[in-house]
């Protein structure tokens, strides 16, 4: 979707705050609200990093752009748990569990934790699945606008690029996001040059590369 | 929102779709700070938290607790896990490793995921880890414009700047002046790459090793190694002097 969270190019955003010694955590509940969402996570329930920032990505704009970040977090968490049928909406609504509703057994405890936060759960896939495109081939990024999730930037879209490689097979976030299948395809290190990005405003010598998925791109 | 603001979190009520979740999570005046400022002079851009945001996060947290969902203990093995012990201390090491050992740096320049867990790094947000070595001819920076891509087992989570609008906005388009708000003025000869982590692969940046280090050990360089080297927006400093070597 064209979203707000979507700001690679934009201006006016301000100076960049730069916080000597700055804490892991700048209170209690942003701690909090990081575990309580990695536990819900790894725990039973339909969920995927996709969904997961999708639902960051349809906070309304205004709203996106005044939230510090865990804020963000604390307002998906609310709604996520709900959707992974965890709890019920009426549940949150009143912060109780419900009557006569049962307590299950959590599915981590400390002890598993040191595991849990070391476990590799990587999107790459081990299937064979055709590349579209080769390291030194030209490519432009596709002109969609898709009004779901997606990781194509708008400030790529239409430019033209070089694969600098082929990262392999992995998850297509566009599908995945929404529970529509995984989709498997190639993922490429896509270089542009800071010219054909940003025109004359740019440094000759500078580049930008993105990871980006076949389904993104198209011969030129 | 009004009238229950000072009701107990019990009957707080919460809000049913995203858009009023968040509204629900904002829309109350700024009556206390989340968190201490140090480093005064400027505007947070997370200067706004909301007065009840915590006891929000509180009633959440009881509520998956007194369901059996989480775990109280487990909730604190995971905050104490990235308080004190995934940080970027780690990428330290691992960079410090690649200065003095060059088979383990061409090992980590080949199969980074595989050299990074070497020394004992691993897990989510570092599953499929790609270096980027810097040189006097070549700068990388990296940033994701579109969330807050980080490689946590290296780094730990993301500084608050490396998140906000400002660097999202700014490090694609130009990342020469971002630079220079980081005390870094590069040559026009020197080319910059920026990466923007768009996929599930994870930057480290492999800055140079600082002249006049030749005869620190593998444990004093990876002192002088900084988070903000590794995300590629400054350099590493040699050695001041008072420093203990």
């Amino acid at each position: 979707m064209n979203g707000v969270h979507d700001m690679g190019g934009m201006d006016g955003m301000g100076p960049i705050v730069h916080e000597k010694d700055e804490p892991v955590f700048h209170a209690e509940w942003e701690g909090r609200v990081y575990a309580l969402t990695r536990l819900v996570r790894a725990g039973a329930g339909r969920w995927n990093i996709d969904a997961g920032r999708f639902e960051i990505e349809r906070l309304p704009p205004a709203e996106y752009l005044r939230m510090t970040y865990y804020e963000r977090w604390a307002a998906r968490l609310a709604v996520q748990i709900v959707k992974m049928g965890l709890v019920t909406q009426a549940e949150v609504d009143s912060a109780t569990p419900a009557a006569g509703s049962g307590r299950a057994t959590p599915q981590l405890t400390a002890a598993m934790v040191p595991a849990m936060v070391a476990r590799r759960s990587s999107t790459k896939r081990d299937v064979r699945v055709r590349a579209t495109f080769k390291p030194g081939q030209r490519v432009r990024a596709r002109n969609i606008h898709p009004t779901g999730h997606t990781r194509l930037p708008r400030y790529a879209r239409g430019k033209l690029g070089t694969v600098a490689a082929d990262r392999g097979v992995f998850v297509f976030p566009d599908t995945n996001a929404e529970f529509l299948g995984e989709k498997p395809q190639h993922l490429y290190s896509v270089r542009f040059t800071a010219r054909e990005l940003w025109g004359e405003r740019a440094s000759p010598r500078d580049s930008v590369y993105l990871d980006l998925w076949d389904d993104y791109l198209e011969r030129v | 929102m009004g009238n229950d603001k000072k009701g107990p979190v019990g009957r707080r009520g919460f809000l049913k779709d995203a858009a009023a979740t968040a509204a629900a999570f904002v829309a109350e005046p700024a009556a206390a700070h989340g968190h201490t400022h140090h480093d005064h002079g400027h505007d947070h851009q997370h200067q706004a938290v909301p007065s009840d945001v915590a006891l929000r996060v509180k009633a959440l947290e009881s509520l998956l607790v007194e369901k059996g969902v989480v775990d109280r203990a487990a909730l604190d093995a995971v905050v104490d896990s990235y308080e004190t012990k995934i940080g970027p201390r780690n990428g330290a090491r691992v960079v410090a490793r690649a200065w003095v050992d060059a088979a383990y740096k061409k090992r980590l320049l080949a199969d980074p995921t595989a050299a990074i867990a070497e020394l004992g790094y691993s897990g989510g947000q570092g599953e499929d880890m790609v270096v980027l070595e810097n040189s006097p001819k070549i700068h990388n920076l990296v940033v994701c414009t579109l969330c807050s891509c980080y490689p946590w087992p290296v780094l730990g989570l993301p500084p608050v700047w490396y998140k906000s609008a400002p660097y999202r906005s700014r490090a694609v388009i130009d990342p020469r002046g971002v630079l220079r708000e980081f005390g870094l003025d590069l040559p026009e000869d020197v080319e910059v790459r920026v990466w923007d982590s768009t996929a599930e692969v994870r930057y480290l940046v492999l800055p140079e090793r600082p002249a006049g280090t030749d005869r620190l050990s593998e444990e004093a360089l990876a002192a002088l190694v900084t988070r903000d080297s590794m995300i590629g927006v400054t350099k590493v400093s040699p050695p001041q002097p008072g420093d203990r070597a």
